[in-house]
């Protein structure tokens, strides 16, 4: 029981990272400037890199044989355990952005709490990545700041951004009897410790950024229990297509 | 019979693919040599989590050993203890401003926002007088740079730590 619910914990982690990449691929030339283009898809190999560890690991877990290609390329959208904010389109550059500093403040407090974890590969893949991650959310924050405090134009779409995104923050913090489980075993860290370091950042960076939180707490989820946007499908042929179309190749 | 020690000596003659001045041993990616049932295992840890050198530089790792004879080495990929840019070598460093990167420079708290970036010297001019253009580079290990006193633009190999 306690590997089944390994296993769905760290589908989870990739498939966020996996989602998230894909997105930012998109931006790959069509950046707003080169710097940006270059920063955006720097930070999607970043999450693909951390993708093929954690896939790596889910597939030793499983014990299945399948191997990371298989987990990323090969399954059907209800298999996917990511949450409903990755997968969100990228809008404009204010959007991706929040997009990406809502996501990067959750994952960088849930990194180094996991650094801690009993389960050695997964603080290892977490050590790894949290380094990255410092400079995910530094690039993210510095922009929602530089936005929200810049042009009337930019603070207008840095709170459209905000305010169309707000619904599909609380899902990050979801959990279920598998988080349950691991966190009996002390194996990983309770969503509500993660949420109080993510409502820090998040309070004082759009503090800084002349922005506001949303009143309204309409909130979206599914994604952690395969039930995604409309956008999910879209995302998928996408991705997936180099697999269905030749099956088993590889570069 | 070969030993770890020849063995690393080998990987001397390995380049990293994206920064070929550099050898594998002065980047300090490879770690533990050891035999395990008639294997040579070599340990690799990459700079990045999704370096895309790190493939190049096993088949390159590989393909040495073989042209040493020995035919049968495997790479063992590790992510722990967590690559640093500590583990570049003296020597790897003053490879890399000759080559027109600026090695890594001790930084500052990485998580405090709007910080001044860290002050690298021109790999060309040798001035302090620089700027940081973008925090991500050519490569996901380099941010890009540019010199205000000769104007040469160059990369920057950022701190991890």
């Amino acid at each position: 029981m306690q590997e089944t619910a390994l296993f769905e914990y760290v589908l989870r982690l990739s498939d966020d990272s996996l989602i998230l990449a894909q997105r930012l691929g998109e931006w790959c030339g069509h950046g707003p400037i080169l710097e940006e283009d270059i920063a955006l898809t720097n930070i999607s190999l970043d999450l693909i890199g951390q993708a093929i560890s954690l896939y790596d690991f889910a597939a030793e877990l499983e014990g299945k044989g399948r191997n990371h290609d298989q987990l990323a390329y090969l399954r059907y959208e209800n298999e996917y355990k990511n949450v409903l904010l990755v997968e969100q389109p990228n809008g404009d550059f204010a959007m991706t952005l929040l997009r990406q500093f809502f996501f990067d403040a959750f994952r960088l407090p849930l990194y180094e709490a996991l650094m801690q974890s009993p389960v050695a590969q997964l603080a290892a893949i977490a050590a790894k990545s949290v380094k990255e991650t410092r400079y995910h959310l530094k690039h993210s924050s510095e922009w929602v700041i530089r936005m929200g405090d810049g042009t009337e134009e930019s603070h207008e779409r840095a709170q459209a951004a905000i305010d169309h995104l707000w619904r599909y923050t609380s899902e990050l913090f979801y959990e279920d009897t598998h988080d349950h489980t691991l966190q009996a075993a002390g194996q990983v860290p309770t969503m509500a410790a993660i949420q109080t370091k993510w409502n820090a950042t998040v309070t004082s960076i759009l503090q800084e950024a002349t922005l506001e939180i949303p009143k309204n707490n309409w909130k979206f989820d599914g994604g952690r229990e395969g039930r995604h946007s409309e956008h999910m499908g879209y995302l998928l042929s996408d991705l997936q297509y180099m697999q269905r179309a030749y099956p088993n190749m590889e570069w | 019979m070969v030993t770890a020690a020849e063995i690393r000596q080998y990987l001397q003659e390995v380049s990293d693919p994206e920064i070929p001045v550099l050898t594998i041993i002065d980047l300090g990616v490879v770690q533990q040599i050891y035999l395990q049932d008639q294997t040579w295992i070599v340990e690799l840890t990459p700079t990045y989590s999704g370096c895309p050198a790190m493939q190049q530089i096993e088949v390159d790792l590989l393909a040495k050993l073989k042209e040493k004879g020995i035919p049968n080495a495997q790479v063992k990929h590790i992510l722990s203890p967590a690559w640093t840019t500590d583990w570049i070598s003296e020597e790897g460093r003053q490879k890399l401003r000759l080559y027109g990167i600026a090695p890594p420079v001790n930084e500052p708290d990485k998580t405090a926002l709007f910080s001044e970036p860290p002050r690298v010297a021109c790999p060309k001019c040798n001035s302090q007088n620089t700027r940081m253009v973008s925090l991500f580079g050519s490569t996901a290990c380099k941010a890009h740079y540019q010199c205000n006193a000769c104007q040469e633009p160059f990369d920057y190999f950022k701190c991890l730590k």
